[in-house]
């Protein structure tokens, strides 16, 4: 096994149990309470309008966003570790048959697991905070993701042509 | 004839025996993993014909109700529609996390197969493992299934169910499995036990396999494309619109402007489809290009005709093309690319059956060989 291909079948299953023990963690600490949550601010909401008091409605509304804009990105980070890892791991296996000199090979694999790593942790921050920090960091992730994708899909295609 | 491809099937038996005997790890998790992916793509089609459509109209149909009770002043039945829309969402919610966990849970136990050979554990430990993985990826979904139906009834804590805890324990027995066979991974490369695994199964270049292979990471690039330029273009346009279109929704109540409700009510469902279409189109993209990057590595154990397995490789990656393609149309050509989205998934489970008997005709074939031996 190569060091490339090492990092992404250890790198790939290190990520996945990390991304399902965040679910389980999620699931049984905060998943349950955050959708109870988001319920009762929508209830809340159109309660209050139903009493004409639309301040009211408009501050349960506002607590609404913010519960189901934490809500969809804690279930997209744990969907997305594990999703990337099993990508790591398959691409792992494949990675010989990547045609380019085990330099560029290690590159990629670097790169689509820091991206791997990065991506759901920019997601995950921008739970603590909705500035543009976590957000770079998100999108950074992302475009390692896609670069070395992309460059391992030229790999795969060369192999094709060259056999 | 007969008797060379007798010859050639003990050859094959000999090569494969180490890593694909009877019962053996390798064996039950491709077996179990196809089984789980096959059980929850139908179970999401079934899902996606026959609740996802009327579940979606009934949620429409309560938050109606609700926005109209608000406009009458009538609180309690805002209240009562809002436990009707939470009762329906869990119960969508729910159906969505069976299929996706049992055709994850498939994935997983398929790439923990292709790494047996690099898991530095006896063959008894991996089996018994594998048997603990399948059993977690079996409860976990049904028992999510189950949550909607079983609810708290006679549950010892107040925000979980009984369904919820064993979907729980489902859930630490697949980490606890994958958790086991890292350590034989980890052990195996650390050089403390070090395994040369030379597995003909990663050797092979078939035509069919390869298709497979540089079909699959296209498919996955696309699907990883089309989910950032959603993110970029529509996430936080559409976040901003949820909360928007809710707050209009109740301030046309609060000023009882019913035109003012029915437009809202119109943009949310608009809303709800438009998100709903994209994360579905990118989350299928990229899932059954993983699906067809792990098939590539089984191509030589499917004992089919060459041009069949390659007529079943084109299948599945037209079927998993079609599919999100066609979900990302619904919006603008409605039932007709709904229906060809239906088909797309169809086409993937068709293939994926019949790659699933040719795996079950080689192992009767390598069983029949070694059983053949003196």
């Amino acid at each position: 096994m190569s060091g490339a291909q090492r990092l992404l079948i250890l790198g790939g299953i290190g990520l996945a149990l990390l991304g399902m023990s965040y679910g389980l963690w999620y699931a049984v600490f905060n998943e349950h309470q955050e959708l109870d949550g988001i319920g009762k601010s929508l209830a809340s909401g159109f309660s209050a309008a139903a009493e004409r008091n639309a301040p009211a409605a408009a501050a349960t509304f506002k607590q609404y966003k913010e519960e189901k804009y934490g809500y969809d990105r804690h279930v997209d980070v744990h969907s997305h570790w594990i999703g990337l890892a099993m990508l790591l791991i398959v691409l792992g296996i494949a990675f010989d048959r990547v045609a380019f000199s085990d330099g560029v090979k290690y590159l990629f694999a670097l790169g689509l697991f820091l991206g791997a790593f990065v991506f759901p942790l920019g997601v995950l921050m921008q739970t603590y905070s909705h500035g543009p920090g976590p957000r770079a960091v998100t999108i950074a992730g992302s475009a390692l993701v896609i670069a070395s994708l992309a460059g391992m899909a030229l790999g795969f295609a060369r192999e094709r042509v060259s056999s | 004839m007969k008797q060379s491809s007798t010859s050639s099937l003990v050859e094959v038996a000999d090569g494969a025996a180490s890593s694909f005997a009877t019962l053996s790890a390798r064996r039950l998790l491709l077996l179990g993993g196809i089984g789980l992916i096959l059980v929850g793509m139908i179970f999401g089609d079934i899902f996606a014909v026959f609740v996802l459509h009327q579940n979606a109209a009934r949620v429409g149909a309560n938050l109606t109700a609700a926005a109209h009770g608000a406009l009458a002043g009538d609180r309690a039945a805002v209240l009562a529609n809002f436990q009707n829309v939470g009762a329906f969402l869990e119960n969508r919610g729910t159906k969505v996390d069976t299929h996706v966990h049992m055709i994850d849970f498939g994935y997983l136990a398929l790439m923990l197969a292709l790494l047996q050979p690099w898991v530095a554990l006896s063959e008894s430990t991996k089996k018994r493992i594998a048997w603990v993985f399948l059993f977690g990826s079996g409860l976990l979904p049904v028992c999510v299934f189950l949550i909607h139906y079983v609810g708290l009834a006679r549950s010892p804590l107040q925000s979980l169910g009984w369904a919820s805890i064993f979907a729980d324990f489902g859930g630490l027995l697949v980490v606890l499995a994958t958790l086991a066979y890292l350590q034989g991974l980890v052990r195996s490369v650390t050089g403390k036990e070090p395994i040369v695994a030379r597995d003909s199964l990663l050797a092979d270049r078939s035509a069919e396999g390869r298709l497979l292979l540089v079909g699959g990471v296209l498919l996955i690039l696309v699907g990883f494309l089309h989910g950032a330029y959603y993110a970029a273009a529509d996430l936080y346009r559409h976040e901003a619109m949820d909360f928007s279109i809710l707050s209009e929704m109740a301030a046309g109540a609060a000023g009882s402007n019913a035109a003012g409700i029915a437009r809202s009510l119109n943009a949310y469902g608009t809303l709800q489809g438009d998100k709903a279409v994209n994360i579905a189109a990118h989350a299928h993209a990229i899932e059954f290009g993983l699906l067809a990057m792990m098939m590539a590595f089984f191509q030589p154990y499917v004992a089919l005709r060459e041009a069949w397995r390659r007529r079943w490789a084109v299948v599945l990656l037209l079927g998993s093309l079609l599919l999100p393609v066609c979900v990302l149309l619904e919006l603008r050509y409605g039932l007709v690319a709904g229906g060809l989205a239906d088909l797309g998934g169809l086409l993937v489970i068709v293939a994926l059956m019949a790659m699933w008997i040719g795996i079950l005709r080689y192992m009767g074939q390598l069983d029949a060989a070694l059983g053949e031996e003196p």
